[in-house]
């Protein structure tokens, strides 16, 4: 792992951590961030001391991100964001479910696509498993979701 | 003996349906790997808010004990721990199965699953009510140090890197504090409307702890793992009954370094099984069998692992400091029972506390008799492909999240924070420490506000957090677990170097 890898999200740790620093020794009334200014102290102090040693080369704690990896995450990571923060709203809980579901199937299932047969097990597979979703949370949890366009 | 007048509300229809579900469930989810016992717990929470809080921490209680002894089916058959806690069981019990003896192995290891289990729940009944006690002598300075050292040694001790495991416990401190406050009604932190209502800790923990493991599913990309699973054949019980007590040693040695394993706050299961796994192969006049199918190896491993259960939720039940991560996220679940850990729990709470541990005590029986029956069954679950288990369980978060509160704010945090928390892990930063934070920080504020008030009209905030030997003995605990695990970070970043 590149000393750039560990720099970026220490840097974007540290920016957090001086942003919750300067709220919570400049917001009035002070009362309610005393316990902040506490915290955001330490926070401050790790992410610094943190910075500075990805800076130095020093940090040599985790795996890292390579190209590989990002290559393979970013469909399903796009389809889920897609789904949690439109979809679901938009479209309903349900549909947007059954839709997400099937697309990470399909984009994951190393089956050939072109065979009948892979399509028929996907598909039957995401039914099942919105059908089981379904009965638990509107039937025995009892919780309403989002209608959105559809269900 | 109080819990004894406690267990008829274990045999409650309910109670044994819960104490069932939750058991066949965890041995499923353990047995599938990829799928942790935290991930497990905290995916099941959300069903628990809508039953009573006896009965949630039942599920919660039966899934826990479970999700960890059914993580050496895929040890042990598929060579895949279920865990990192039966990392220890692969290395003997896979080679068993190899050898045709999968069946034994299996039977050993719930078996000596049992014998662990039952000797920690019983260590859980009888050190508890003294450590609540004891706890009744804390004030709110007290409480404030105990809550900085559950986040302290969760911290130090369960990350790669100190510093990166104390940063991960202030960001949760942090998350915690974001929301109105208290005491004045006054926003904090509140960057979008999502976390008007501060971030619910439920979502938090799904997020924290399923997302991740999704996000890992997914980076793997589209390989076909070909995992084989080895056939079960038929072994007597009777003989492995008898296998697993004339194995007094590595039985032993398994049950009592898992329990003093599962007592130290923040050390966690993970390492409970290669502890006794290798203490057992120490002590054994056979040492060259081990890691070749020696059934000592999985006697111990497992033991051990199971031993931890119990133990790890002393400190939390009585001083609100898990043992293991799994152990933070049932301390969530009690606290959104409105139940809060020490006196309190058993002297207001004696007809929750006590049918949870009792359950634990049974759970350990249901484990071991349907461990056994459905072992090979799960097995073949566990080879479920990667792409189903991941979009299974990004539903599951995103439906349990939303079930809470009925709060699209509620989903939005739980893939915002999961998201962070997936490359975040990649960096050596923990999500335990994050969840410890996020859980104990109201606790510590709130005491830190009540001890200040204190302090004021006393004689000042120093003298009131920084003198008397129970505010000294928690600081210099806070102080040597820091010191301690960074001792060691250096230690085996020299002997890699």
């Amino acid at each position: 792992m590149t000393r750039v890898q560990h720099i970026v999200p220490s840097a974007i740790v540290t920016f957090v951590a001086l942003w919750v620093c300067l709220i919570s020794y400049t917001q009035q009334p002070s009362e309610p961030f005393l316990f902040p200014r506490l915290i955001s102290t330490l926070f401050l102090a790790l992410s610094l001391w943190t910075f500075g040693k990805a800076v130095l080369g020093l940090s040599k704690v985790g795996s890292g991100v390579s190209l590989a990896m990002m290559r393979n995450l970013a469909p399903g990571l796009i389809v889920s964001a897609i789904y949690v923060f439109w979809a679901a709203k938009t479209l309903g809980f349900y549909a947007a479910s059954t839709v997400a579901f099937l697309t990470l199937l399909t984009i994951y299932d190393p089956s050939p696509h072109g065979s009948v047969n892979t399509w028929v097990r996907r598909i039957v597979i995401t039914a099942v498993y919105i059908a089981v979703m379904y009965g638990l949370f509107a039937f025995v949890l009892k919780v309403y979701t989002p209608r959105g366009m559809f269900i | 003996m109080e819990f004894l007048s406690y267990f008829g509300e274990v045999f409650t229809p309910i109670s044994m349906l819960l104490l069932i579900g939750g058991t066949v469930g965890g041995l499923i989810l353990g047995a599938t790997p990829g799928l942790s016992p935290t991930m497990a717990v905290a995916l099941l929470i959300p069903f628990t808010f809508h039953l009573q809080p006896v009965h949630g921490l039942i599920l919660l209680g039966a899934a826990y004990t479970s999700t960890v002894a059914g993580g050496a089916v895929s040890a042990i058959l598929l060579k895949i721990p279920g865990a990192p806690a039966n990392i220890a069981t692969t290395l003997d019990g896979h080679a068993m199965a190899v050898r045709g003896q999968g069946a034994r192995a299996l039977q050993l290891a719930f078996l000596s699953s049992l014998v662990g289990g039952v000797f920690g729940v019983l260590l859980l009944i009888f050190l508890t009510p003294l450590l609540a006690q004891w706890a009744l002598a804390f004030g709110p300075s007290h409480l404030f140090w105990l809550a900085i050292l559950g986040v302290t040694v969760i911290g130090s001790l369960d990350s790669d890197s100190v510093v990166k495991g104390l940063l991960s416990g202030s960001i949760g401190m942090w998350l915690a504090t974001i929301g109105y406050d208290d005491m004045q009604g006054v926003q904090r932190f509140i960057f979008h409307d999502a976390l008007g209502g501060g971030v619910n800790i439920i979502a938090a923990l799904i997020g924290l702890f399923a997302i991740p493991q999704v996000l890992t599913m997914f980076a793997k990309g589209w390989q076909d793992y070909g995992v084989e699973s080895i056939e079960v054949q038929r072994h007597p019980l009777s003989a492995a009954v008898h296998e697993v007590f004339s194995r007094t040693r590595a039985l032993t040695i398994g049950t009592l370094s898992g329990s003093i394993i599962g007592l130290i706050p923040g050390v966690g299961g993970q390492i409970a099984g290669l502890v006794a796994y290798d203490q057992a192969k120490k002590f054994s006049p056979e040492k060259d069998k081990f890691g070749t199918g020696h059934s000592e190896g999985v006697i111990a491993a497992e033991s051990a692992n199971n031993a931890m259960v119990g133990p790890s939720l002393v400190p939390l039940l009585t001083l609100s400091i898990p043992g293991s991560p799994t152990a933070a996220v049932l301390l969530g679940g009690l606290l959104i029972h409105g139940i809060f850990p020490g006196t309190d729990l058993f002297d207001n709470h004696p007809e929750v506390a006590w049918p949870f541990i009792n359950s634990m005590l049974i759970g350990q029986i249901l484990m071991c008799a349907f461990g056994i029956y459905i072992a090979s069954f799960a097995a073949r679950i566990a080879q479920v492909p990667q792409s189903i288990m991941a979009a299974a369980v990004l539903g599951l978060a995103v439906f349990g999240s939303y079930s809470v509160q009925q709060s699209m704010g509620d989903v939005y945090v739980m893939m915002a924070l999961g998201t962070m928390m997936y490359f975040l892990e990649r960096f050596g930063y923990s999500a335990a420490p994050l969840v410890l934070g996020l859980i104990l920080g109201p606790i510590a504020e709130s005491n830190f506000i009540q001890g200040s008030l204190i302090a004021t009209a006393g004689n000042g905030q120093f003298q009131y957090f920084f003198s008397g030997a129970l505010n000294l003995l928690l600081i210099a605990v806070v102080v040597v677990s820091i010191g301690y695990s960074a001792m060691m970070e250096i230690r085996n970043r020299r002997v890699a170097a």
